[in-house]
């Protein structure tokens, strides 16, 4: 090894207790800093807050309106009674913010990994699994906070859970977030090209949410077409979104349970293993002989 | 093209590099880089636009794999101990890295929790470096309020938080006016003095080279030089660093005079 070092003298500055690892404050400390910086973004965007709501409102209001009389939804679990279809579409809704948002910030964690806030969390002395992880968890908290704002512009449009399934609902919407957002992060590290957010929306959120069982049960899709029904049933988000239909009247659908929680498990651990800071940078360069 | 190393160093490198190379694709950044500095030294690490110095930095700062050779701080490899070494590393970025919608207070404060300090500590912190880069009176303001001389500080104030004993600066000085640039380079030399922390500051600006500076030479990917600016000039047959850096990347002189000044 042929390095040249410099000459210079010996600092007699002590190293900042580098020698002790950290323990599980110093990993509390570093997550709660990173939930923290990313409830203080939200809050100070607000045009991102609104933005976030109108989708599924608008959804709500006008779509599941319309469509009532159209789209009639038989007694099927969980439901004991026939139910208002704005009440049938309210777990996909919820779906669909988990949806986007968590497709949303995954997305500019990849694109943004040469940009200063990525940077500035990746140099972070903690092991980079556990910064993206927190990342994620950060991103899911965020979301899940539109959830409940949603389900209280719904309450007072009339469309009500009962009150025990706000509470069971959570975990429910904890782990079909991370799932989501486990996937966008995966998504984003495997496809090169995919550069923008609006070819995600085309190829990815799209097909996901109409291909489940948020707009419509799955019964009249398997009626209507057998081949749309098997492609729903092989959409992770078909799951999450019965997950959270379950839970809002207090049940567990198990298969849901299961298969989020294995995609879930499958999603990160791909993300985590895929995720390369210079990728995105990597084919800007070639592209268009930047400054190195 | 001539290649110039000189220089010895007793005791352990702040910062070794060893037989990099990098690629973006089929474009080479860096070619068989390798060269090491002593703690407590101020390093001009000078180049060009295209060197190669940032892509140096993203593999020093574990950004990106180190795929061909090998880069230790204090002896803990990038690759095999990151945490060890990015602990005792801060760096500020060429490219603005503060969050804009948060204050000075909050972005301060996340960078302590990446580092695992948190509560009084982190404030205690913040408050003194604050003080020490003569922005206490800023703490609550929006950092999108800043100029760029003070985001600047406010950034060097956040790379010292966890109280590192190497700061890698990439082109600090970058879209600074005359003045703002003097004042972070003197107090950045001030802290090499005073608190006996290594600087590995990159550049492209010649005039920010000292003649008792060591000097690391990059030219599209390649190390030119490394030592002491005396010995670079002298081992080159130069009257100055400028003439020196001249000759050994093969520029004619008024691209050297417009490029690197």
């Amino acid at each position: 090894m042929n390095t040249q070092p410099a000459t210079g003298a010996t600092t007699t500055r002590p190293v900042n207790a580098a020698s002790k690892p950290f323990g599980l404050r110093s990993y509390l400390v570093c997550l709660k800093g990173i939930l923290v910086r990313e409830g203080l973004r939200f809050l100070n965007q607000r045009e991102r807050f609104i933005s976030s709501l109108v989708r599924p409102l608008l959804w709500l209001f006008i779509f599941a309106a319309g469509f009532r009389q159209v789209l009639g939804v038989s007694i099927i679990p969980p439901y004991k009674t026939y139910v208002l279809y704005e009440v049938y579409i309210s777990p996909g809704l919820c779906g669909m913010i988990l949806l986007f948002s968590g497709m949303q910030s995954s997305l500019s964690m990849v694109y943004d990994r040469e940009m200063g806030n990525m940077r500035t969390l990746l140099v972070s002395p903690f092991p980079r699994w556990y910064l993206l992880v927190s990342k994620l968890l950060a991103g899911v908290t965020v979301s899940i906070a539109q959830v409940y704002v949603f389900l209280a512009v719904a309450w007072f449009w009339g469309v009500k859970a009962p009150p025990i399934g706000y509470v069971f609902v959570l975990p429910a919407l904890f782990l079909s977030g991370l799932m989501l957002c486990g996937l966008g992060m995966f998504l984003s590290s495997m496809i090169k090209q995919l550069e923008n957010f609006s070819g995600v929306m085309n190829f990815v959120i799209f097909p996901m949410y109409f291909a489940s069982p948020a707009l419509y049960p799955l019964w009249r899709i398997q009626e209507s077409s057998p081949l749309l029904y098997q492609i729903c049933l092989a959409n992770p988000f078909t799951y999450a979104v019965e997950l959270i239909r379950f839970a809002f009247y207090g049940q567990v659908d198990w298969i849901s349970l299961v298969v989020v929680a294995a995609c879930t498990a499958v999603f990160l651990a791909g993300a985590i293993i895929a995720y390369d800071p210079s990728r995105g940078l990597m084919n800007r360069k070639q592209d268009t002989g930047g400054n190195a | 093209m001539q290649h110039v190393k000189t220089g010895e160093m007793n005791g352990p490198a702040a910062l070794e590099v060893a037989a990099v190379s990098y690629s973006y694709g089929t474009k080479r950044a860096l070619s068989d880089v390798s060269f090491a500095i002593a703690p407590g030294t101020f390093t001009v690490l000078l180049g060009l636009n295209g060197a190669g110095k940032t892509t140096l930095f993203s593999l020093i700062s574990h950004l990106y794999n180190t795929r061909h050779g090998s880069i230790s701080i204090f002896g803990h490899d990038i690759g095999r101990a990151s945490g060890e070494a990015l602990r005792r590393v801060g760096i500020v970025f060429q490219a603005r890295t503060l969050d804009l919608d948060l204050s000075v207070y909050q972005n301060l404060s996340y960078h302590a929790s990446l580092h695992g300090i948190g509560g009084r500590e982190a404030r205690q912190r913040i408050e003194a470096l604050l003080q020490s880069v003569d922005m206490s009176d800023r703490i609550n303001d929006k950092a999108r309020s800043l100029s760029g001389g003070q985001m600047r500080r406010i950034e060097i104030a956040r790379a010292l938080l966890h109280r590192p004993t190497l700061l890698l600066l990439d082109e600090a000085t970058v879209g600074l006016d005359i003045q703002s640039r003097a004042d972070i380079l003197a107090m950045i030399r001030k802290l090499v003095e005073t608190d006996g922390i290594g600087v590995f500051w990159a550049t492209h600006l010649i005039d920010e080279v000292d003649d008792g500076d060591h000097v690391v030479v990059l030219h599209k990917g390649s190390l030119l030089a490394n030592g002491g600016v005396t010995e670079i000039v002298s081992a080159t047959g130069s009257s100055s660093i400028r003439e020196a850096f001249t000759r050994l990347a093969g520029l004619d002189a008024a691209t050297a005079a417009g490029a690197a000044s």
